[in-house]
């Protein structure tokens, strides 16, 4: 498994207390929300915290969260682009 | 005349119902038991991990509370109320989130810094939708809690209410819910010398102290 996706899907389970699931359970382009794992607009915010905390990315614009945050896959391709050396 | 039809307490990482107790770990932290509390219900409900531990508890206390009824069968979302009560707020998680505030402050831990919410939480897994009130008291007050919740039954709106007191502060937790109803079903007589004698019997002090 490619290991940035394999990093945050335990990092998104312990950002989000989603104690329910292990990182397998999360398929790399599984929704994230609504029909996917059910996450919210709380659980939104926590991901935005995360990208900050643990890859220093600030969002620019929170508009681009719903395509951003659609998967554990796109969340990653999102880090490597803005991710700063 | 308001009758008790059920009641329970979490106290010392113990669950009690009608006076039995039904689920106690001892040892480890308030959140494992917490957490095996709940895995002990075989409840489907993820969103438990998310809460803060006053909601938990009161989630909790709730489920064993209204264990095998549906009180949506029973009565209109609309009619039945929670009126709850603690000495600590929402301080636990105050806290917590104070913590957070100085790297990135949570948003998750934000949305539970009101001592409210845990009466939101019992509501969205019930689907109850009557009226709710919190009070901040020093101490349990079986007196006003009976007085207030007699002016909630009376006033023509409501026909059972959840009621009683959620603390947690640290590991220091104390639980007592009661289910009020205009019916009687095998309970006891509403009355604040009666909400002290269920409060208090056969408690120990509380561990868990900081």
């Amino acid at each position: 498994m490619d290991q940035l996706m394999a990093d945050l899907k335990r990092q998104i389970i312990e950002a989000l207390n989603l104690k329910h699931l292990k990182p397998e359970d999360i398929g790399d382009e599984q929704p994230l929300f609504v029909e996917g794992l059910g996450l919210d607009s709380i659980d939104a915010l926590e991901l935005i915290v995360l990208l900050q905390q643990q890859y220093n990315i600030k969002m620019a614009n929170p508009q681009d969260g719903p395509q951003i945050f659609r998967s554990v896959k796109t969340i990653a391709d999102y880090i490597r682009t803005n991710k700063t050396a | 005349m308001n009758y008790i039809n059920r009641h329970c307490r979490i106290r010392n990482k113990t669950i009690e119902s009608g006076g039995k107790i039904v689920y106690e770990k001892k040892g480890g932290s308030l959140d494992e038991f917490l957490d095996s509390a709940f895995a002990s219900l075989s409840i489907g409900y993820p969103k438990f991990y998310k809460m803060d531990r006053l909601s938990k508890l009161g989630f909790l206390a709730t489920e064993v509370l209204l264990k095998d009824i549906r009180l949506l069968d029973k009565y209109k979302a609309e009619s039945v109320s929670i009126v709850t009560s603690n000495a600590n707020a929402s301080l636990d998680t105050d806290l917590k989130y104070f913590e957070s505030t100085k790297t990135i402050a949570s948003p998750a831990l934000f949305v539970y810094t009101l001592s409210n919410i845990v009466a939101g939480e019992i509501c969205i897994r019930q689907g109850i939708k009557g009226e709710n009130a919190f009070f901040v008291l020093p101490g349990f007050d079986s007196t006003r809690l009976f007085e207030y919740t007699e002016i909630v039954m009376a006033s023509g709106k409501t026909d059972a209410c959840i009621a009683g007191w959620v603390d947690v502060l640290g590991e220091q937790h104390d639980v007592f819910l009661y289910l009020l109803e205009k019916l009687n079903s095998g309970g006891l007589e509403h009355s604040a010398k009666q909400l002290q004698k269920l409060y208090q019997e056969n408690y120990g002090p509380v561990d868990g102290g900081s």
